[in-house]
């Protein structure tokens, strides 16, 4: 069985970009994320987190 | 600024709570059920649809979609208006989906038991019912989306978000999962097979935990926890983070759920590289869960609302944790097609799910009737009762997953098993199965409380009404303001865009993940003497799908020495080709079935499945005495059956179609004759002849009743390999 399933990444074609191009999308992707939270302003997140308890 | 004012819709909200408990009830009943069918498996004996196959699917059913979807539906309500600023879009739509949604629900109620059943693991329902669960869940959408567009507040809270990923992602995974080809008005086939299916199968069930037993309800989290708790969630950069890397990694953790199967082995990798990095998002979800309460940790003790939230997070962070190194090969190998897997889904829809319903349920209640809620000791009681009925659930069952495993895969120092017999491995965890019917029966007494308590509650207090409030309207900000700004404040301003992104974010590890499952077809090693089944088997497969067989047998021989020796050789993807659906399963209750075909005579079947006790001393296997009955097998859509298999790519020829139906009864009567080798069975069946004569019944002969089919069905899997391991490299 081991010989079947191991070469069936192989048969497919142009498989070797597929590792780099979910590590680049991974990493661009939690980068941007950290980017884009760190860039909030305090008083925004304040505002924010303070939603729920202001519609009394 | 000009106040506008409005009305709250608090009568939805109230409907969904109210079906949330009765389908709780009924749900839990139905459970409690199934675990004394463990204790007592004849307690139901001849009642078709009384039976534990048919009613496992209702209970998983009735608790995800009945209870936790109504709870989920409620809690979003109720929020969502006063996240918004707004009355929900539309009344009329509001109406739709909750009518629709209960419609749903007695839909799945009296078609389940009745054995119509596609056995996709939790998305079992026929696929009339699948359309109306996709029309009606687009009502909610455009209902949620409806009025976020008519807000009073402008920016989105993160409860909103994840409502709104909620929304997308299961609309994606349930169009994709109930991909099937209608036979008739309730009966299809799976357009993927095998390996394939597999794949789909898992994405869904995998994912549906995720969108829908999750997000929901970390988006209810951020609502009524610092609702209950008067005080702003811990960190609102840690929601952030934690919503995008949630929905962005939980989507492609599905195929931990086929670890040493016929998968191909890089896209089980792939599952289990994902389901550890899942362990960050979630408990940076729990930990911004439980630090909300620092501080006010007093109010815990007093409050039982907060003391269900404070179980419900721990459970979800157990649950989560647990997850991950469920995925890890070494721990599913011990783990997986036991009760080690009941009790890690109970924990979390015990805990999670049920306790934040309880702890929702009790919150809004007492504020929506304007009133107090009538008994805080009782609520406290229900608290603990249902924290022991947990506990009492859930560590017998990991003890007996455990032993049970331990016990499949011991040897004997001559390489022979220990437990070669299954059943020894079954009575050894009998004491287990009493303890998990205790503590599931403490958990609905908590449950039966609540019920007291809200009606109590209800009647003491005011009609629930729609609630008057007042907002200024939202002005288009002006352009030279916008000048500068950052993206965050764009992105939580726009709702489409941020669903959009969400969708991308979702679709990646989808498409990821999908992309080559749809290439695996063509990566499958065909098997040249893997056949498609007879018309008599394939009747008999539709029985074994009907009647449930794959809740407690699998079809999966893993590459184990303890379970080739135990079953016979592994399974191989090239099994499978033409198997729509899969029906690998994931729970052996019952022995592996992958190589039943030919273990044992037509006779012995026969009798086993009239009483399996006679064959098996000590078997919890409930009799499938219906399928006895002086009544023919439904032959009217076989050769239809058979062309819709030949649309789905399996390879009957034109010929074997139009001699479908002799095919069948040549294949049945040899049966009957083996059947006739007997002397018991001449003499029985000689005596139910007369018994029908003297009742003036047409005697139907044993070649045209439901067994013989089932029979056909059983002595026909996994003997393809048998007759030759024939790989075409």
């Amino acid at each position: 069985m081991f010989e079947q399933i191991k070469h069936n990444m192989e048969t497919i074609a142009g498989v070797e970009i597929y590792p780099i191009v979910s590590l680049v999308i991974f990493f661009s992707f939690f980068v941007g994320l950290t980017i884009w939270v760190s860039s909030y302003r305090k008083e925004k997140i304040e505002e924010l987190s303070n939603i729920p308890l202001k519609d009394n | 600024m000009e106040m506008q004012q409005f009305y709250y819709d608090n009568k939805i909200v109230k409907k969904f709570i109210y079906a949330t408990i009765v389908f709780g009830v009924v749900g839990m009943l139905v459970g409690l059920l199934l675990a004394f069918l463990f204790l007592f498996p004849n307690l139901t004996e001849g009642i078709s649809w009384l039976s534990f196959g048919r009613l496992r699917p209702l209970h998983t059913n009735a608790v995800i979609f009945a209870f936790v979807g109504n709870a989920m539906f409620a809690g979003i309500y109720y929020s969502l208006q006063r996240l918004l600023k707004a009355r929900m879009f539309s009344d009329l739509l509001s109406n739709i989906n909750f009518w629709g949604w209960q419609l749903i629900i007695v839909a799945a109620a009296i078609s389940l038991p009745l054995g119509y059943t596609s056995s996709k693991e939790y998305a079992e329902l026929e696929w009339p019912i699948d359309i109306a669960i996709a029309l009606i869940w687009v009502v909610f959408g455009i209902n949620m989306i409806g009025t976020i567009l008519k807000r009073r507040e402008r920016h989105l809270y993160v409860a909103i978000w994840f409502y709104l990923a909620t929304f997308v992602t299961v609309a994606v995974l349930h169009i994709f999962n109930s991909l099937e080809l209608p036979v008739s008005a309730m009966k299809s086939y799976s357009v993927y097979a095998g390996v394939q299916d597999a794949l789909v199968q898992w994405w869904y069930g995998h994912n549906a935990v995720a969108f829908f037993l999750t997000t929901p309800f970390l988006g209810l989290m951020y609502y009524y926890l610092p609702k209950a708790a008067n005080r702003p969630v811990y960190s609102y950069r840690l929601s952030i983070v934690h919503f995008w890397s949630l929905i962005f990694i939980y989507i492609w953790a599905g195929p931990h759920h086929l670890l040493y199967s016929a998968l191909p082995n890089w896209a089980q990798n792939l599952g289990v590289v994902f389901s550890i990095m899942l362990i960050a998002p979630s408990w940076g979800g729990m930990i911004n869960g439980l630090l909300t309460l620092r501080g006010a940790w007093d109010k815990v003790r007093t409050e039982p609302v907060l003391k269900f939230f404070v179980v419900a997070i721990t459970g979800y962070g157990m649950a989560t944790f647990e997850g991950p190194m469920l995925s890890l090969k070494n721990v599913n190998a011990i783990a997986h097609f036991t009760d080690w897997i009941v009790a890690h889904v109970h924990v979390g829809a015990l805990a999670w799910n049920g306790f934040m319903a309880f702890g929702i349920i009790y919150w809004l209640i007492p504020r929506m009737t304007k009133g107090k809620l009538y008994s805080t000791k009782l609520a406290n009681f229900h608290f603990w009762i249902g924290t022991l009925g947990i506990i009492l659930y859930a560590l017998p069952m990991y003890v007996a997953g455990f032993l049970q495993a331990s016990m499949w895969k011991q040897f004997n120092p001559d390489g022979t098993l220990t437990y070669g017999n299954f059943l020894e491995t079954v009575t050894q965890i009998m004491p287990m199965y009493w303890m998990r019917a205790i503590g599931g029966t403490m958990y609905l007494i908590g449950m039966f409380i609540l019920v007291y308590n809200i009606i109590q509650t209800v009647r003491a207090n005011d009609k629930v009404e729609d609630e008057f409030a007042e907002a200024p309207e939202l002005v288009k900000i002006n352009a030279s303001r916008l000048k500068g700004e950052k993206y965050h404040s764009w992105l939580e301003r726009k709702p489409i865009q941020l669903t959009l992104l969400a969708t991308v974010a979702i679709l990646i590890g989808g498409i990821i993940q999908i992309v080559p499952t749809i290439m695996v077809k063509s990566n499958i090693p065909t098997i040249a003497s893997v056949k498609p089944y007879t018309p008599l088997e394939l009747e008999g497969r539709d029985l074994y799908i009907r009647e449930g067989c794959v809740g407690c047998h699998s079809q999966m021989i893993r590459p184990f020495r303890s379970e080739v020796e135990r079953y016979g050789p592994q399974s191989k993807a090239g099994e499978y080709v033409y198997d729509h659906p899969f029906l690998w399963g994931s729970k052996r209750t019952g022995p592996d079935l992958q190589r039943e075909g030919g273990k044992y005579n037509d006779n012995w079947h026969f009798n086993h499945m009239w009483s399996p006790q006679s064959t098996s001393t000590g078997s919890i296997m409930p009799s499938y005495k219906w399928l006895f009955d002086n009544e023919p097998l439904d032959i009217s859509l076989t050769q239809k059956k058979m062309q819709a298999m030949v649309t789905l790519g399996v390879p009957y020829s034109k010929n074997e179609i139009e001699n479908g139906l002799k095919d069948l009864r040549t294949q049945a009567l040899k049966i009957e004759e083996n059947l006739k080798t007997d002397p018991d069975f001449v003499k029985s069946y000689d005596e139910s002849m007369k018994k029908a004569a003297a009742k003036g019944e047409e005697f139907i002969p044993m070649n045209e009743r439901e067994i013989v089919a089932l029979i056909a069905y059983l002595q026909r899997l996994g003997t393809d390999i048998k007759v030759k391991d024939n790989t075409k490299k």
